[in-house]
């Protein structure tokens, strides 16, 4: 009789914790995972109820007032929405997204239309804090690092670290979300 | 306005640069009426804390008039006189609901704190006119600040309490006295500090009012020796004394139960380790001198306390892990908490407990501020404390 050892589980790490995080992605739900993508993922605590951090972020309108390199989102309809990013020399890239998965309260993921110039998916989950502290709120993305010039907006926009970005606009969501402010130095100085 | 402004290492300015303005709801505007010049100041000076850029307004110990209040504060008013605490607290967050304003999670801006959370593993959080780490705020060395989420932090002040009573309040009188706090102090205990600048006499202050039996005061400037002696502290002059063997004689070979280090880095030390920093930090391969911190850790007892609130900023080697570990220390430090500390020392001062003012040497005006550094560096034996009055009343 041979018994067949049962592969070890893994650590309790997140996946974007995970030192080849191509291995797991694949398995992350809400996430159309390609070879070769950027993942990025990053949690953050806010002091707020689910519920009133999940509306917030539900109007996707409001997503430019934290996410400091999306110009605009225009809604279109219940799931559709069209996202702008703003280019150096005056120029936007444009895609259009759609909702995957809507739980109110809990979750909300998307995938970019087929055809779009930056290929993504992504979700935003929140969930209560263990500890009572409030919301974990946790976004995951996944995106396709596009070559020439739109390349290289990304990654100035990204800074070469994709976490970077996401973690600002976490930041920012939390600043705002328990302050009611975007913290801003806007210092006077001289020249 | 008029500001004092940081060009580079021992290099400021007075400027004048736009006045600042209301940016968010709960902010707001302060006209400036006393500020003064921190001993942590002069590591901006010295340029030991990176990311400054020219042009930054410095300054982190003020206090003055509220002129403008944005919408979203219904506390504060128009008129009412105030000191604002160096450390910028949202007062929502986490840390802020536990009383650890030094550590609040929203003031720095995102976009400033990537810097320490790469150093640190999580961001700093925001302060004024102390580099771009913390936010790059501008600081109160300056005709008007802008202060952000004003209903949390400026403490306002009874009118007929002069400027100087309460300036300290700002940063270094909380600062000394979160240092004793951080010794847990045990009635009949002794308390040595090391540095006694500001920060280390108001420490010895505080030490004895939180029930210090006695306090030995270490120095080698002759002033600052006096200075603590006449607070009631015995001192040790380490040019002209061995500490450590001082500190074991002068506690019957116990050893202080606590020990405060108010010098942080560019300690300075005639010993052979201390050298050895400076060569190491001149060719960049640590950057923090911390020769006086090695001598708290040798120098305090078994099963003692070490206290640090002098400033470090990056890493350091020859830290004496195996005395810490063997000897069983606790240690605590932090940037200070200032508005958890603000209304019971604004009460022991209006009570008349605590007096601040034996600490300031010197009164100029803001634009004699670039002489003030100066002398702030190089006398420090007499030059305790500068105070700044850029509404131009200077009383010498």
């Amino acid at each position: 009789m041979s018994e067949r050892l049962a592969e070890p589980p893994r650590d309790d790490a997140p996946p974007s914790a995970h030192r080849s995080p191509d291995d797991e992605a694949a398995r992350i739900p809400h996430l159309s995972w390609q070879s070769g993508d950027v993942l990025v993922g990053r949690s953050v605590t806010i002091d707020r109820p689910r519920e009133e951090l999940y509306a917030f972020w539900r109007n996707f309108e409001n997503l430019p007032k934290f996410m400091h390199s999306i110009q605009r989102v225009t809604v279109i309809d219940a799931i559709r929405s069209r996202w702008r990013i703003e280019a150096p020399a005056g120029k936007s890239v444009e895609w259009q997204s759609t909702i995957t998965s809507d739980q109110p309260g809990r979750l909300i993921a998307w995938e970019s239309d087929e055809g779009a110039h930056l290929r993504n998916s992504g979700s935003v989950e929140f969930k209560e804090s263990p500890e009572g502290r409030g919301t974990v709120v946790t976004v995951t993305l996944a995106y396709d690092p596009p070559g020439g010039a739109l390349g290289q907006l990304i990654a100035k926009l990204y800074h070469k670290e994709p976490n970077i970005q996401a973690r600002r606009d976490l930041r920012r969501f939390k600043q705002l979300m328990e302050t009611g402010e975007v913290a801003i130095a806007a210092a006077p100085r001289s020249n | 306005m008029r500001a004092l402004t940081w060009h580079g290492k021992h290099d400021v300015r007075v400027d004048t640069v736009p006045d600042p303005q209301i940016v968010n709801a709960r902010d707001a505007i302060i006209r400036i009426t006393s500020t003064a010049i921190c001993g942590s100041d002069l590591h901006l000076y010295d340029h030991t804390i990176p990311t400054l850029e020219a042009g930054d307004v410095l300054g982190h110990e003020f206090m003055g008039e509220v002129v403008e209040v944005g919408p979203g504060n219904s506390k504060l008013k128009v008129g009412q006189r105030v000191v604002v605490p160096f450390v910028i607290a949202c007062g929502e967050c986490f840390f802020c609901k536990k009383q650890q304003f030094a550590a609040c999670d929203n003031s720095n801006p995102a976009e400033t704190a990537d810097m320490s959370e790469f150093l640190y593993g999580y961001p700093m959080t925001g302060a004024f006119g102390y580099s771009h780490l913390t936010g790059g705020y501008a600081g109160g060395q300056a005709e008007y600040a802008r202060v952000p989420y004003s209903d949390v932090g400026p403490i306002v002040i009874p009118d007929g309490v002069e400027d100087e009573k309460v300036l300290f309040l700002s940063d270094i009188l909380p600062t000394g006295w979160m240092a004793a706090v951080n010794c847990d102090i045990q009635p009949e205990e002794v308390v040595a500090v090391w540095g006694c600048g500001p920060v280390g006499l108001f420490a010895i202050q505080s030490a004895f009012a939180l029930g210090a039996h006695r306090v030995i005061a270490i120095d080698h400037y002759p002033h600052r020796l006096e200075l603590a002696r006449s607070m009631g502290a015995e001192t040790i002059n380490f040019e002209e004394s061995n500490v450590r063997e001082a500190l074991v004689e002068m506690t019957g070979g116990i050893g202080p139960d606590a020990c405060i280090d108010a010098v942080g880095m560019e300690s300075h030390g005639v010993t052979a380790d201390s050298v050895m920093d400076k060569v190491k930090a001149a060719v960049k391969l640590v950057t923090d001198e911390t020769h006086g911190l090695r001598q708290v850790i040798i120098a305090c007892r078994k099963g003692g306390r070490v206290s640090i609130p002098g400033v470090y900023g990056g890493v350091t080697d020859k830290f004496p892990i195996g005395a810490m570990m063997e000897k069983g220390l606790s240690i605590k430090s932090g940037q200070t908490h200032v508005q958890k500390y603000m209304p019971d020392l604004l009460k022991l001062i209006l009570d008349g407990k605590l007096d601040t003012t034996f600490l300031i040497s010197h009164r100029m005006s803001l634009e004699e501020a670039p002489q003030g550094y100066r002398m702030f560096k190089e006398q420090q034996n007499t030059v305790t404390k500068v105070v700044l009055k850029p509404d131009g009343i200077v009383r010498h």
